[in-house]
């Protein structure tokens, strides 16, 4: 930049410094972009009173936090059954995958291929008409409005992740290994247990998290499943924003971001490049 | 026995798909054409009578997202491809990423407070002299919906394109450079082709995502013209009408058929 005012008729870095002004100007234009967003929900999550025509806020505080985690606010009440929702997805979600996943990855399997796809497809279609016949057909035999509903809907939808890292984390699994152990006298259950399935840990640690995350920020299917009996933090979330309650909505938007932001930052540490390389295949 | 022990792991997790995808699936098809204990094309055409506004509304909408999605994936990619401010290339790896790991629900809360009428979108542009006071107005109808699906699809697909960039042959894009192409051209004319097939796989996952999602209409365009999805669920929650609210998801899937059908005829065209 010196350069540029040290000799301005030098029109290489006239140039540079042009371009230096367009991919700043850019780059930035793209960060507020992104976290112009972010920052007025956490504006809004601080803020006492704010109406138009004002740009800030006119009076600041946490009093709407105290609200929330008040011990008879319903947001904790929402808090409790979004987590516990979603831990229960996990350890379904887990129980159906962690056999699938080993089989398609080392067992002989006829229409391989195609069990694979199947579990893609709660992904590959819109889902709002199946979330609305599940509805209904739970309505039948009272599973509408309960827990168990809304963790069998968001086992169905988190499978995909669930079976496709866990058979791509036993494929990653040297095969030698459990020869070895086979060779060395341990049945086959115990070789799974004491060598494939530590070996495949870290992987169905990363697919635990995502199904975690998928159940605890899903809404379209607790919205026809679950409410008005069962309220996630997705739900709470719209139904305080509907109301216009800005604050209550952000702050539970910010508690829903938390772990979303935290598992971006770790992923990679779960989900190594030869575990990665082998999901879909 | 070996040879059942595969079928028999797998079948549990079979079974849950079949009994909650598959069977809700083929009930939304079969209830779409049940009238009054009969089949017809009765909802079909109730359907087209409420809502062929919101049908279309949908269609422009997804398909409007989709090429900005598309268009926005490439620019990034090729920055982050042919850039060579490496500090610039760092700074934009870093940024694009954010939106992807936020929720559908939270991209509509917090755009729905960003692009309102004294939204930070707008105090901003005020404080910069950009637009004046006066003529400020709320982002919340249909610009707001492509805005959040825009926002919230385009790292995924610049994710998948920058992938696919990355493994291109250097060879070429050197050679091209050497000859003196722009990279703007070496971008258009040189790497866009080559991951045509990559980025038409993000765009459609991203066309049949946003066609299911019921959270941002609601949020941020609750007012008619609105979505199919926020359609079907004003149909049930306010007259339990499955016949309509069926055939306005099977309209919605075979939209989203379209757009599945027309990536599979591109791709094949490739592949000959």
């Amino acid at each position: 930049m010196s350069a540029v005012f040290a000799a301005p008729r030098d029109v290489v870095s006239l140039r540079n410094f042009l371009w230096w002004i367009l991919r700043a100007a850019i780059l930035g234009a793209l960060a507020f972009v992104i976290f112009g967003p972010l920052f007025n929900m956490l504006i809004w999550t601080v803020a006492e009173r704010w109406y138009f025509p004002h740009t800030l806020p006119i009076d600041y505080g946490f009093s709407y936090w105290g609200r929330v985690f008040s011990p008879r606010g319903n947001a904790l009440q929402s808090l409790v059954a979004s987590i516990s929702i979603a831990l229960f997805t996990v350890a379904g979600s887990l129980a159906l995958a962690i056999p699938a996943g080993y089989a398609l990855a080392r067992l002989k399997l006829p229409l391989r291929s195609l069990v694979l796809l199947a579990f893609l497809l709660p992904q590959a279609f819109p889902n709002l008409p199946v979330y609305v016949n599940i509805a209904r057909l739970f309505y039948e035999i009272g599973l509408n409005g309960t827990v168990l509903g809304v963790v069998l809907v968001h086992v169905t939808h988190g499978l995909v992740y669930a079976v496709w890292i866990a058979s791509a984390a036993f494929s990653a699994v040297d095969r030698d290994l459990e020869l070895a152990a086979r060779n060395l006298g341990a049945s086959g259950l115990k070789a799974f247990a004491d060598v494939t399935l530590p070996l495949a840990a870290p992987g169905l640690m990363a697919s635990a998290i995502f199904v975690f995350l998928e159940s605890l920020d899903e809404f379209t299917g607790s919205y026809f499943v679950g409410a008005p009996d069962v309220t996630t933090l997705p739900l709470l979330l719209y139904s305080a924003g509907a109301g216009g309650n800005y604050q209550i909505a952000s702050i539970t938007a910010l508690l829903l971001l938390v772990p979303s932001i935290a598992f971006m930052l770790v992923v990679e540490k779960f989900l190594r490049a030869d575990v990665l390389a082998k999901v879909g295949q | 026995m070996a040879r059942l022990l595969g079928p028999l792991l797998v079948s549990p997790a079979l079974i849950i798909i079949l009994l909650l995808f598959m069977l809700p699936l083929a009930a939304s098809v079969i209830g779409a054409f049940e009238v009054e204990a009969a089949y017809g094309l009765g909802n079909f055409t109730k359907a087209y009578d409420f809502s062929t506004q919101d049908i279309v509304f949908t269609a422009v909408i997804v398909g409007l997202s989709a090429l900005l999605t598309g268009l926005l994936a490439i620019a990034i990619g090729g920055y982050l491809t042919l850039g060579e401010n490496p500090t610039a290339v760092a700074i934009l790896r870093w940024l694009y990423r954010w939106p992807m790991f936020i929720p559908f629900i939270v991209v509509g809360q917090i755009l729905r407070t960003f692009l309102a009428k004294s939204g930070l979108l707008n105090s901003t542009l005020i404080a910069l002299g950009l637009i004046d006071p006066l003529s400020a107005t709320s982002y919340l109808d249909w610009r707001g919906v492509v805005i959040a699906f825009v926002w919230k699809q385009t790292p995924f697909v610049a994710l998948m394109v920058a992938g696919a960039m990355a493994s291109l042959d250097r060879g070429t894009i050197e050679a091209a450079r050497n000859l003196g192409a722009s990279r703007l051209r070496i971008l258009v004319e040189i790497i866009v082709p080559q991951v045509t097939t990559t980025l038409l796989v993000g765009l459609v996952l991203s066309f049949v995502t946003m066609m299911g999602v019921l959270s941002v209409p609601l949020m941020i365009n609750a007012q008619a013209p609105t979505m199919i999805t926020a359609d079907i669920a004003f149909r049930l929650s306010t007259y339990r009408d499955y016949g309509v609210a069926n055939a306005l998801g099977l309209i919605s899937l075979a939209i989203s058929g379209v757009a599945a059908w027309f990536y599979l005829r591109v791709n094949m065209r490739q592949g000959r």
